[in-house]
């Protein structure tokens, strides 16, 4: 299978001088990566720097411009994922790419190529008949692993695969792929969290606008020269005088989650995994108030409208408002203006206030989203933002957690849920977990470890109420 | 709402063309004299001003009417298949009030069978609607099932309750005239292009600059976003829309009874229902250019008439070239979907 | 009226009648398991009844059967093309790519058999009666002296359940329809697999409507088909997209079409119209039934 073997059935990934340019955008620039058995390799980088399409060329999935790929130290060509397998190369993906409504076994078999997988089931405790649908994120990443064992790959590429799991499923899922290095594979471990890094790494290469700006031995490192190499300055400073613990005016609740009460000003952080109901709670506060401005999860199909201009968007949900609105009509032209004074407050780049939304970045999306949620006539009274910042550059992220600060020191109750633990711990005044559907508070300066107990249910962790 | 962009209506010559082309081909591959058949039909269409007055602009006035009900729908997101059965919906109800309303005066006698049949027309598409919100049943094939029943229905009302006095054919006895719709002196072109042009222009209004074709036009986009962010209630919007699609199917049917047939056979319509489809994507759902290929459309089935009688090609060959166009337009706006540079046009197709 | 005899009489009308809805039905299985809807079966259908009748008068009912499956092919590659080569929209490319089929066989029947149509000159597949089984009383007759092609109808339905559920070449097309992402990541060429599909599908369109024509009615006329490709589309739904299913739903219109017989033998006076409008309004109930719980069942990549 693929290029011969070492007697010891290990395997070595090189990718040589990688380039890859998308039109204007150089995605990727000359970039030297390699992963040996007996290692995990970290790749590092916040989001847009090059890390998914330094993958998606390992695995075959996008063609480089420039550069060579090694196996085994023979030179390969990948035309597709189905040349990627045949070498031994395997992939873990961000996004589950099970499909739901076959079985486990249907799941592996089709990853395998064959029907018989009888083997790669056993020492998994799945069950090989239920639908994936079914089974909870954790299994569901488990099988995601089975999936690329099951082509017999030697090398794993797992892309940011903790990004939806809970701190003990995280280190669960680390334990797995150390087993799998010792036992001669090899691993590399594309994320953004430093945590993960110096949990599980043995290596570390940090990309930075498709360019390596580091590349190290774990032990050689330390946070700071990381987060340097990840964003070529220092880390972005917090806005001046602006304590993250605001005075929660304590009033009447503007708001309750659950059974929560929430009040004007204060800065709600929320964790929850997926499917245990954080999704539901929220959306019925957006459902059940006026004044509420609403940040959803999914931008391009939730958020806004890709194929409308910016102008129209701004318009979607306050087509009530006078400024712009006489009975029955529409005044497009007062909405331009308002849109240019928002694309200016909130530093929004686009050509026009006619540029359709689908041309504009993911950073100037979601600012976008922002400041038609933030600017509305009457202001509103509640914000809910689900995972404000997800895909989004550093800067761009720091910028968000500042106009969040903002609203709610501006006396605005704002719920901001982030699948990323650290995410909330950071901007929060107060931490909710939602956990089967109800809700429960943090004890007050509760850490990771106490929270991430909190979103596994596990009894014994204390929690108010 | 932005001026016509050059891009879309060179898609849409190009897309003419295309049709011209392989209608050509087939009618050689078929053992046709293809160069009499096209010259047939142009002269069938734009020949004379007669011919273009009396047979593709009478002809246009039942595809604009239908084109827009059906861009209507499309901008909502829905896709009305059964303009055909709505029209025949139209065209039963415009027969039998056009039958009462003898002693009427006529602007009020043409009032009560146009809206009788705008009524049919609506509820000949209840059915679909109610499936598609209570069950999700894709209007698709709800619409378009119903068309053979229409047909069914036509065929009942021609043989039993509707059926002429004579007995001898299966067809209505002539409507009354004040319910019969005034003719341009000299031709055969009646008030329905007035009515047709002025639903045009209300259209291209409602569309650009009320809340009400805004808020449709984002459920027609972006039904998620515009029920999350938009607090549009789609499920109500794609409804409404498909009603009044319906309407207009059968204000078009009642405008043909009232207008061109004086009376109920079968066959009335030559497939205006499908043909609408046509044009509606050949303008690219924009209420002004349905009237242009409208007319492009009209020019189309009375060239098919002209064919037939000077080069012997049954007429229904026609139906060619309006399926080339549809798709010719249909791969274009696929490409557009893939070029990184993604323009503002208004995507044709729902979903 | 001798009731064992209406009723025979019925069943093996039931099943004649549903047979070109089973082929066709079964071939849009296919390919909507695979994630495409394939809206143009209907001139699929008609193209292959044509084709047949045509290849019939030239040489006989098989080169018939070979040269309708041919049109059927030809029209599904052309929307398979349109489709998934070009990525144009499912649904109204579908109602094109009918509406074109109309035209065309309008056109070619008038050249090929003039204004009156063939009438009865085309040589038709009578029926192959079953030795042992058609002593079977009431149910013998029905359903053992019907034609090759009814035989052929029945023996797809194990062998295309066989085919999704117990092969690879199945689970990649069922992977395709569920989600074409997960598909692809998977290796499958998502795009390949859905057009084998679209042209099998189409196939048995053009079988399908070549048994129209050789096996039930044994003539063409335009527009033929008269929506039966559509009603196809509403046997899968009701199906719930597996081949037991569709045999089932195929057989409940194949009775509704019958029922007119049955009236007539049994002496009761229905305006025709009604039988006219049965099947489209059975379709309807059928999806709105299914709609409340049978929805969920649906290839999730279906309509995208």
């Amino acid at each position: 299978m693929g290029v011969p073997r070492p007697p010891d059935g290990t395997l070595t990934l090189s990718l040589i001088n990688i380039s890859k340019q998308f039109g204007p955008v150089a995605a990727l620039r000359g970039v030297d990566f390699a992963v040996t058995p007996g290692e995990i390799h970290a790749l590092l980088g916040e989001n847009g720097a090059g890390k998914s399409t330094l993958m998606h060329v390992a695995f075959g999935m996008t063609a480089p411009d420039a550069g060579r790929i090694q196996v085994g130290g023979r030179d390969v060509v990948l035309r597709s994922p189905r040349d990627a397998r045949y070498h031994g190369i395997g992939m873990v993906h961000q996004h589950f790419t099970s499909i739901a409504e076959l079985t486990v076994r249907e799941n592996i078999a089709l990853a395998a190529g064959r029907l018989q997988v009888g083997e790669v089931l056993r020492g998994l405790d799945l069950d090989p008949e239920a639908l994936a649908g079914d089974l909870s994120v954790a299994l569901r990443q488990r099988l995601e692993i089975a999936k690329a064992l099951a082509t017999g790959a030697r090398v794993l590429l797992l892309d940011e695969p903790s990004a939806v799991l809970a701190p003990a499923e995280v280190e669960d899922l680390l334990s797995r792929v150390k087993a799998f290095v010792r036992a001669g594979g090899a691993a590399a471990l594309i994320t953004h969290k430093l945590g993960e890094v110096f949990a599980a790494a043995d290596r570390v290469t940090v990309l930075r606008q498709g360019a390596v700006t580091l590349r190290a031995g774990i032990s050689e490192v330390t946070r700071d020269s990381l987060v340097t190499a990840m964003i070529g300055g220092p880390p972005p400073g917090r806005e001046q005088g602006a304590p993250s613990r605001a005075t929660a005016m304590r009033s009447t609740a503007a708001v309750h989650l659950g059974t929560v009460p929430i009040h004007a000003g204060e800065l709600i952080g929320i964790a929850a995994i997926e499917g245990q109901g954080h999704r539901e709670l929220l959306r019925r506060v957006v459902r059940e108030h006026d004044a509420v401005a609403f940040i959803p999860e999914d931008r391009t199909t939730e958020g806004m409208i890709p194929e409308m201009s910016l102008a129209e968007n701004i318009a979607l949900g306050r087509d009530e408002d006078s400024r712009w609105t006489r009975g029955p009509w529409i005044m497009w032209s007062a909405v331009r203006e308002h849109s240019r004074g928002l694309m200016q407050s909130f530093r929004i780049q686009a050509t026009s206030s006619d540029a359709p939304a689908a041309s504009l970045s993911g950073g100037n999306q979601q600012r976008l989203v922002l400041a038609r949620a933030l600017e509305s006539e009457p202001p509103p009274r509640v914000l809910v933002a689900e995972n404000p910042t997800r895909g989004l550059d550093i800067r761009s992220t720091s910028e968000i957690h500042d106009r969040l600060r903002r609203a709610a020191r501006s006396g605005i109750a704002v719920l901001a849920y982030s699948s990323d633990l650290d995410e909330v711990l950071e901007l929060a005044d107060r931490v909710l977990v939602v956990r089967e559907g109800r809700v429960v508070e943090a004890p007050p300066g509760a850490d990771r470890r106490v929270v991430g107990n909190l979103l596994l249910g596990i009894p014994g962790s204390e929690a108010v109420r | 709402m932005k001026t016509l962009p050059v891009r879309a209506t060179a898609t849409a010559g190009l897309a003419l063309l295309a049709g011209f082309a392989v209608l050509a081909i087939v009618l050689h591959l078929a053992g046709y004299d293809a160069l009499l058949a096209i010259g047939a039909l142009f002269r069938g269409a734009f020949g004379s001003t007669d011919a273009f007055v009396s047979a593709t602009l009478v002809r246009a006035v039942p595809l604009i009417i239908l084109g827009l009900g059906i861009a209507l729908a499309f901008r909502a997101g829905a896709l009305n298949i059964g303009a055909e059965g709505q029209l025949y919906a139209g065209a039963i109800a415009a027969t039998w009030i056009g039958l009462q309303v003898g002693s009427w005066p006529a602007p009020l006698a043409v009032a009560a069978v146009w809206s009788g049949a705008a009524v049919a027309g609506a509820m000949w598409i209840v059915l679909p609607v109610l499936l598609r919100l209570r069950f999700g049943v894709l209007e698709v094939i709800s619409t378009l099932l119903l068309n053979f029943a229409a047909e069914a229905a036509v065929s009942y009302a021609v043989t039993g309750p509707l059926r002429e006095s004579s007995g001898t054919y299966p067809q209505s006895d002539p409507i009354a005239a004040s319910a019969r719709l005034p003719v341009l002196p000299g031709s055969r072109l009646h008030l329905g292009i007035a009515a047709a042009v002025v639903l045009a222009i209300v259209l291209w209004v409602l569309f650009s600059r009320t809340v009400w074709g805004f808020r449709l036009r984002a459920a027609g986009l972006g039904p998620r976003a515009a029920e999350i962010s938009g607090r549009i209630p789609v499920k109500r919007v794609l409804g409404v829309a498909l009603l009044w699609s319906g309407a207009l199917a059968g204000l078009g049917g009642g405008v043909e009874v009232s207008g061109v047939t004086y009376s109920l056979f079968q066959n009335l319509s030559p497939g205006y229902g499908f043909a609408a489809i046509a044009v509606a994507l050949l303008a690219r759902l924009h209420p002004i250019g349905v009237v242009v290929s409208g007319v492009l459309f009209g020019a189309l089935e009375a060239g098919a008439q002209g064919m037939q009688r000077e080069a012997g090609v049954p007429a229904v060959a026609v139906a060619v070239a309006e399926a080339v166009v549809i798709i010719a337009v249909l791969l274009a706006e696929a490409a557009a979907r893939r070029s990184p540079s993604r323009q503002p046009a208004t995507p044709v197709a729902p979903g | 009226m001798d009731i064992e005899l209406v009723l025979a009489g019925f069943l093996a009308a039931a099943v004649r009648i549903a047979t070109p809805l089973l082929l066709a039905a079964t071939g849009e299985l296919i390919n909507e398991r695979a994630g495409v809807m394939n809206l143009g079966l209907e001139g699929a259908m008609l193209a292959g009844a044509l084709a047949a009748a045509i290849g019939s008068v030239a040489g006989g009912p098989w080169l018939g059967v070979l040269v309708g499956v041919g049109a059927g092919f030809l029209v599904a590659g052309i929307f398979g093309a349109v489709v998934i080569g070009a990525g144009a929209q499912q649904i109204i490319a579908g109602t094109a790519v009918t509406m074109g089929s109309i035209g065309l066989t309008g056109m070619v029947a008038r050249t090929a058999f003039g204004p009156e149509g063939p009438g009865l000159t085309i040589p038709t597949f009578g029926p192959l009666p079953i030795p042992v089984l058609r002593e079977i009383p009431v149910v013998g007759p029905a359903l053992f002296e019907q034609s090759l092609l009814t035989y052929l109808s029945w023996l797809l339905v194990p062998v295309s359940g066989w085919f999704l559920f117990h092969t690879f070449p199945g689970l990649s097309l069922r992977a395709s329809g569920e989600s074409a992402l997960a598909a692809r990541a998977a290796g499958v060429p998502v795009d390949r697999v859905r057009m084998l599909a679209t042209l099998g599908g189409g196939a048995l369109g053009g079988l399908a409507g070549a048994s129209l024509v050789l096996a039930q009615v044994g003539t063409f006329a335009e527009r033929m088909t008269a929506g039966r490709g559509f009603i196809a589309i509403a046997i899968v739904v009701l199906g719930r997209w597996r081949p037991g299913g569709v045999l089932l739903a195929a057989l409940l219109f194949g009775g509704a079409g019958a029922l007119q017989f049955a009236f007539q033998a049994l002496g009761l006076e229905v305006p025709y119209q009604l039988f006219l409008a049965m099947p489209y309004g059975l379709a309807l109930l059928a999806l709105a039934g299914v709609g409340g719980w049978g929805r969920s069942n649906a290839p999730r990549e279906l309509g995208r």
